[in-house]
């Protein structure tokens, strides 16, 4: 499914190098953790995969389902199936979520070739993921993301996660500024989301997001590379002891 | 320098006084109204047009722009003017009344006269107003306007128009459009009155529908409210058009009036549309927006002028452009509070969106206060699209294009939506797509 072959990239304006060579391979129906200390590049990858053009690359390869994924606009790379869950969802004033929400699916579909939805399969898709995600209907009239608060605007990026029907979700960091019943609600829309064909990459510093949402492997980035790759209880580990081993390695 | 120097006239110029020679002797009008227009036309001839060095005109120069001046439009016949109309889509399907205006003079017959007369609403023609005695207090009795240059250049050349009278407690059931036409090229000046009667209400959109070849179009509406009246005027200004689009809203309120107007622009390549509004009354309210679209090399201007002349009244003015291209954008907003105006409460906020590098926005927001116990806030912006916005729009799958759209759709919508008329402005939507997928 993803392919990360010794990718290195740096911010486009001060060439600071942020990612120096990272490795990954997720196959489908995979659940991957990237963990790692402030700083170490964890938001850059994400960033990286999604398009955004503050990053350069100097270095190494991106594959999506074996197609060079580096050199397609985002709006491509969304409508063949990536995701990211923002850290910080953007507010869009004069945008109403609904409006947005079409918006986006059909604009996905009409790239794949697809008719666009109609109106009542619209709002049927919109109304099935809302209740399971606790959203409102009031929420959803809103302009989008605007006066949410912290827990509703990452209970609205998984929203548009579920009817998006994305191959590969990145969530970055989607545990922070989560109180325990809403971090309860989202991992529980993520879970629902986990299939066969579907990968996930789940950014965090914390191993508690991880009881809730359960992977198959753990990678722990430093300094702008993975230094550790094991299971489950390797977020266990680093829970109870940190990250300075790791940080020590790399340097 | 000294102002009263003669000029040196411009090609525009000498060919506006050609036009004046040639054609007062056949304007509308009584004695007094001829005089008017010599007053008028005098100041032309001394100062030249509106340019640069007139503070109101610094960033609009007129008198650069207009290379020539065409002779006015002559009479046309209501067939030209019914194909024109034919071919109009301003407002689709909205019910409502029309009243037209062809080549500078009131069509009756394509007109609904009958329809408003029964609603309360009559129709006579301005420049058989002009005529009868006591027609030059047509030109002269709103005061504001009285130095600016198209201003007199309209009074100097003012061909005909409309005056609308709404009877006293009449709230008209639909929207009245009052349709200017161009049934054949040449330049257009109208004038068009509109009196409401105590506590009426009207619905007023204003459309110009046509082609006037190299003659611009100069068109004043002056709008009078008696006490507790109300007036909504959505005003378009669309069209490419090489010929400049001038218009100016002249507005008296009374105590307890509400006036609401949206000037919208885009598509002509010198627009100005400036609004002068007086309170007269207490307790009254302006509620003033302006959606601007500018491309190309065109210039936009929306100027406006409030009074508080008078206690206890609120005015709110919300200005919203976007500029592509070269374009340049103008937004000169003030605000007189006048010594005893004290309750006042007004609120000013112009926010321009830069779609290139090289457009321009002139933003000027002025205040002046006498009064000491005032509420007045102004405020002014000019940024590009945040990028933030546009990638999350593009990580939803959406391409860069309709996220600009997407954006600059919800920054226009601000200012609609706060001026409300939801059925009237339902259409302007599609006119923002059409502009944006022609820039």
């Amino acid at each position: 499914m993803l392919e990360i072959k010794n990718l290195h990239a740096r911010i486009a304006e001060d060439e600071t190098e942020i990612l120096r060579g990272v490795n990954l391979t997720v196959k489908p129906g995979e659940v991957h953790a990237i963990m790692g200390p402030n700083g170490s590049g964890k938001s850059t990858l994400s960033y990286v995969l999604a398009g955004k053009d503050d990053y350069e690359i100097t270095e190494g390869e991106v594959l999506f389902n074996g197609e060079n994924m580096l050199e397609m606009e985002p709006d491509e790379r969304a409508a063949a199936g990536m995701f990211l869950a923002f850290q910080y969802p953007i507010e869009i004033p004069g945008v109403a979520t609904m409006e947005f929400l079409k918006t986006a699916m059909n604009a996905q579909r009409k790239a794949r070739g697809e008719e666009a939805l109609s109106i009542p399969e619209f709002m049927k898709r919109v109304k099935a993921a809302a209740a399971h995600l606790n959203v409102s209907m009031d929420m959803l009239k809103r302009p989008l993301n605007v006066g949410f608060s912290g827990g509703e605007k990452k209970r609205a990026e998984i929203l548009q996660m579920s009817l998006l029907e994305p191959k590969l979700c990145v969530l970055d960091e989607t545990d922070s500024g989560l109180d325990i019943d809403a971090l309860r609600i989202v991992s529980e829309g993520v879970n629902k989301l986990r299939a066969p064909d579907r990968a996930m990459v789940v950014i965090t510093h914390y191993q508690r997001l991880l009881d809730h949402i359960v992977p198959d492997v753990v990678h722990v980035l430093s300094r702008g590379r993975i230094v550790k790759t094991g299971d489950k209880d390797l977020a266990l580990e680093l829970e109870k002891n940190g990250y300075a081993d790791y940080i020590d390695t790399a340097a | 320098m000294n102002a009263n120097a003669p000029i040196k006239h411009t090609q525009a110029e000498n060919d506006l006084l050609d036009r004046f020679d040639s054609t007062k002797a056949s304007l509308a009008g009584s004695v007094a109204v001829s005089a008017l227009r010599e007053a008028a036309f005098g100041r032309i001839r001394d100062r030249g047009l509106p340019h640069r060095r007139v503070e109101e005109y610094k960033y609009s120069d007129l008198r650069a722009y207009l290379k020539s001046a065409a002779p006015l439009a002559g009479a046309t016949d209501a067939a030209s003017a019914k194909s024109v109309l034919d071919n109009l889509d301003s407002y689709g399907e909205l019910d409502r009344h029309r009243i037209v205006v062809a080549n500078g003079s009131f069509l009756p017959e394509l007109s609904d006269v009958a329809a408003l007369a029964e609603e309360g609403v009559t129709l006579t023609d301005f420049s058989e107003a002009l005529a009868k005695e006591g027609g030059a207090q047509l030109l002269t009795a709103p005061k504001s306007g009285e130095s600016d240059g198209v201003v007199a250049l309209n009074t100097a050349f003012v061909q005909g128009g409309v005056v609308l009278t709404v009877q006293a407690g009449v709230e008209v059931s639909k929207p009245v459009e009052l349709v200017q036409v161009a049934g054949s090229s040449g330049a257009q000046v109208t004038r068009n009155r509109v009196v409401l009667g105590e506590g009426s209400q009207l619905r007023l959109l204003e459309t110009f529908a046509g082609d006037t070849g190299e003659g611009e179009l100069n068109a004043v509406f002056d709008y009078d409210l008696a006490d507790k009246a109300t007036l909504a005027s959505t005003r378009l200004i669309v069209g490419k058009s090489d010929a400049a689009r001038l218009f100016t809203t002249i507005a008296t309120l009374g105590a307890e009036s509400l006036f609401k107007s949206l000037g919208f622009i885009a598509g002509p390549r010198f627009a100005r549309n400036q609004q002068f509004i007086n309170f007269t009354g207490e307790n009254s309210n302006a509620k003033i927006y302006g959606v601007t679209m500018a491309g190309g090399d065109a210039l936009a201007d929306q100027t406006l002028v409030v009074d508080h002349a008078v206690p206890h009244c609120n005015s709110r003015e919300f200005f919203k452009t976007v500029l592509d291209g070269r374009a340049k954008g103008v937004y000169q907003g003030r605000i007189n509070v006048a010594q005893h105006a004290q309750k006042t409460d007004g609120e000013m906020m112009t926010q321009a969106l830069l779609l290139s590098e090289d457009a321009e926005m002139a933003n000027k927001p002025e205040l002046e206060i006498f009064a000491d116990d005032v509420l007045c806030a102004h405020g002014a912006t000019s940024g590009q699209i945040d990028e933030d916005l546009l990638f999350y729009l593009r990580a939803r799958g959406i391409p860069e294009d309709e996220a600009k759209t997407l954006l600059v759709l919800a920054f226009l919508s601000e200012a609609i939506e706060e001026y409300g008329e939801d059925d009237v402005t339902e259409g302007l939507e599609e006119r923002v797509r059409d502009w944006l997928a022609a820039h």
